[in-house]
């Protein structure tokens, strides 16, 4: 045998086995060790810490995709689609403030963090959402001058860390969000990661260049709802009752959280579900803590409604909202706007094809891609690397958001139209059923076809 | 005990003394009236009959003087950029909150979280502070004449911590960069904090701290000197082995 013929049967041998690779009939998959947790056990194997990622809940749980609504028929009739108004302004925070919020659209900007998101990236959200008239907020790095330029409407985040905290811009804002928790994390503080810490995130954060950074998870000044009413006192006296105070609760105990939240002197709760995205967290906090957004908001609805404070206090709920749908149902439920966040940067392009080459590089794909915590994004929106970001072009990424929330709602002013109401906020459950139990039970809707909701009738506060 | 302090803030050609009577007068009259003092505006306060209010004296930013004649309730001077704060009594949780720049001293005994996130100026205790004295400060400096509770120097990442008596349990867990200096007994060091060197630059660092603060019966010599270890700065990832 010459050497060609050796080499030659080598390959013939290694394709052979690749063809073999991968599913052929007669191999079974485990339900339970599937080869994603094969993987992951041989990671923690190998390093002996816990999976930290970004991103938010990737497992399936019930969602607005399971609620339907029922449209125009005999017994009600529709608006007519663009001949017939169906508005879509709100306004957030009149309860005390002497400045509300004017909304043009029921669809905000969640909380991100610069640090988390590149410059760029954040001037885009800024861009956009000033072009679509609605808000954008402050993340987990305090507020940057680009963001507040951009922004044609502002709220400020104070969450457990206080980075970057200062009077000046608690005046500067629009608004005051005093962060208790978030859908990805309750209970959990920020997280990033030494290579997302560069020089200016570091002097924006008072700490040393480099360190893997965890903040506080509890405020280091007030604990429970009485403090929390204390804390609201201080910050209205600090801005002299200008500003509307949001609360912003990851969603866990709905009904209880918000009736505290109302009491405490609260103007707006903002209610993140377990589906809400995150920078970086740990993997076992995204998957197992926090409840489904779909399971949250009829309790916290509840809350005002026994409060009397419905439409007094407004409702903001996050976490996994994607489409027109998704804010019609969510405002259906009884919501007063709907805030996105995974779907904002989506939109700007994160995860997008058109970056395969660089997610291969990075050994991801398009449509995978979560490993935002390590700051190498090739679309330059998750990083802080200076030439990765510049890739990002902030004006075209603005465009972007406003044409997908003009979208969004229009696809919810196209659902209103057809159930007949000229305002988003006129729709109501009675215009949803849905097509499962679990889904049904959560948002107090009938089983499509039946008059069977789940439940009713039995004290399920929580 | 100790002189007066002089933190170091030029106060204006004397406009007189505004007082304002909390007993008569609502608090957010006061606050509007501190915020809206500009170039001209009075330069000295006296505020009467705190009972206890929270949020006396919050948000200033500018250079004037307020005594505080009795107790105040939380966060008392929260947020204080150039002005000095004076209470002559005690104060409830958060004093000096978020402090910016400027001073707030407090006569008596400070509760909860004193300082908490301070970023710049001092905040003087001249009595005794409580649990989480100095929490994520992030370049306040805090001096305490009388001792502190537990966890003080928690998550402390910039500034000075001078505690003239003692320190309650987990002193500086977690701590990133600020320093704490300790003249009395430590009950228990946090996680990541330990003792390190008071070396010629710290006793200095220390001198210029007491003398700012007006304590002037206690030397640098008797501290003992805290920081961080560092190792919780980065988490801890193994490589047993290839795939």
């Amino acid at each position: 045998m010459t050497e060609f013929d050796t080499l030659g049967k080598a390959r013939d041998e290694r394709e052979r086995r690749a063809s073999q690779r991968g599913w052929r009939p007669g191999l079974r998959e485990s339900a339970l060790f599937d080869r994603n947790v094969i993987h992951e056990i041989q990671r923690a194997a190998r390093e002996g810490i816990y999976d930290i990622r970004g991103f938010g809940a990737k497992r399936a749980v019930p969602h607005f995709d399971d609620l339907l609504f029922l449209g125009a028929s005999m017994s009600r009739y529709p608006l007519e689609g663009y001949r017939e108004r169906c508005d879509t302004d709100v306004v957030l925070g009149d309860r005390h403030a002497s400045r509300p919020l004017h909304l043009d659209i029921p669809i905000t900007i969640a909380g991100m963090s610069f640090g988390a998101l590149s410059g760029p990236a954040k001037e885009a959200l800024g861009r956009g959402a000033s072009q679509a008239g609605t808000s954008t907020t402050t993340g987990d790095g305090g507020m940057t001058a680009e963001e507040r330029e951009h922004s044609s409407v502002l709220v400020y985040q104070l969450l457990p860390s206080r980075y970057g905290m200062n009077p000046d811009d608690l005046r500067r804002a629009d608004a005051i969000e005093i962060v208790v928790g978030q859908g990805a994390k309750p209970g959990g503080g920020g997280v990033l990661l030494g290579q997302k810490i560069s020089d200016r995130v570091a002097e924006m954060r008072d700490l040393p260049k480099g360190i893997d950074q965890r903040s506080a998870c509890r405020h280091p000044d007030w604990t429970g709802p009485d403090d929390l009413e204390i804390k609201i006192h201080e910050l209205r006296e600090i801005t002299d009752w200008e500003k509307p105070i949001f609360v912003k609760i990851g969603a866990t105990r709905p009904y209880f959280d918000t009736a505290l939240a109302v009491k405490a002197g609260a103007d707006v709760v903002v209610l993140d579900g377990m589906q809400g995205g995150t920078a970086a967290t740990q993997e076992v906090f995204i998957e197992h803590v926090g409840i489904p957004t779909l399971a949250a908001v009829r309790p916290a609805v509840d809350a005002l409604q026994d409060l009397d404070m419905h439409r007094r206090v407004q409702l903001v709920v996050s976490g996994g909202i994607r489409s027109g749908a998704d804010v019609a149902k969510v405002l259906a439920l009884g919501a007063d706007a709907a805030s996105i966040g995974v779907a904002a940067i989506v939109a700007l392009g994160d995860n997008s094809p058109a970056h395969e080459e660089g997610y291969a590089e990075i050994a991801t794909s398009a449509g995978y891609y979560d490993d935002w915590h390590e700051g190498r994004d090739p679309a330059g929106i998750s990083t802080q690397d200076d030439d990765l970001a510049a890739r990002f072009d902030p004006e075209l990424g603005g465009r972007r958001l406003a044409n997908y929330l003009h979208t969004m709602v229009l696809e919810a002013q196209t659902i209103a139209r057809a159930c007949g109401k000229s305002h988003l906020h006129n729709l109501e459950p009675e215009d949803l059923v849905a097509v499962s139990v679990e889904a049904a039970a959560m948002a107090r809707v009938p089983l499509a076809g039946t008059s069977w909701i789940p439940g009713a009738g039995t004290a399920v506060n929580s | 005990m100790g002189t007066r302090a002089r933190p170091g803030v030029r106060v204006g050609a004397g406009t007189g003394y505004v007082t304002v009577d909390l007993a008569e007068t609502p608090l957010r009259e006061l606050n509007a009236g501190l915020h809206a003092v500009d170039g001209d505006g009075p330069r000295r306060w006296r505020v009467l009959n705190p009972r206890g209010a929270h949020a006396v004296a919050a948000g200033i930013d500018a250079e004037i003087e307020v005594d505080v004649d009795g107790h105040v309730g939380y966060y008392c001077a929260g947020m204080n950029k150039r002005a000095v704060v004076r209470v002559h009594g005690n104060c409830g949780t958060g004093a000096a909150e978020n402090i910016m720049s400027g001073a707030v001293v407090v006569d008596g005994n400070a509760s909860q979280s004193a300082g908490a996130t301070g970023r710049g100026g001092m905040l003087v205790i001249r009595g005794n502070a409580a649990a989480r004295c100095g929490i994520s400060m992030k370049g306040v400096d805090i001096v305490v004449r009388g001792s502190v509770g537990h966890v003080s120097g928690f998550m402390a990442q910039k500034g000075r911590l001078v505690i003239c008596g003692d320190a309650g349990d987990a002193l500086g867990d977690s701590i990133y960069e600020a320093q704490i200096y300790v003249r009395g007994k430590v009950a228990g060091l946090g996680a990541d904090c330990i003792e390190k060197e008071l070396d010629d630059r710290c006793r200095g660092e220390l001198r210029e701290l007491l003398e700012r603060a007006g304590i002037d019966d206690c030397e640098p010599e008797d501290f003992r000197r805290y920081g961080s270890a560092r190792r919780l700065y980065n988490f801890q990832v193994d490589d047993a082995g290839p795939d």
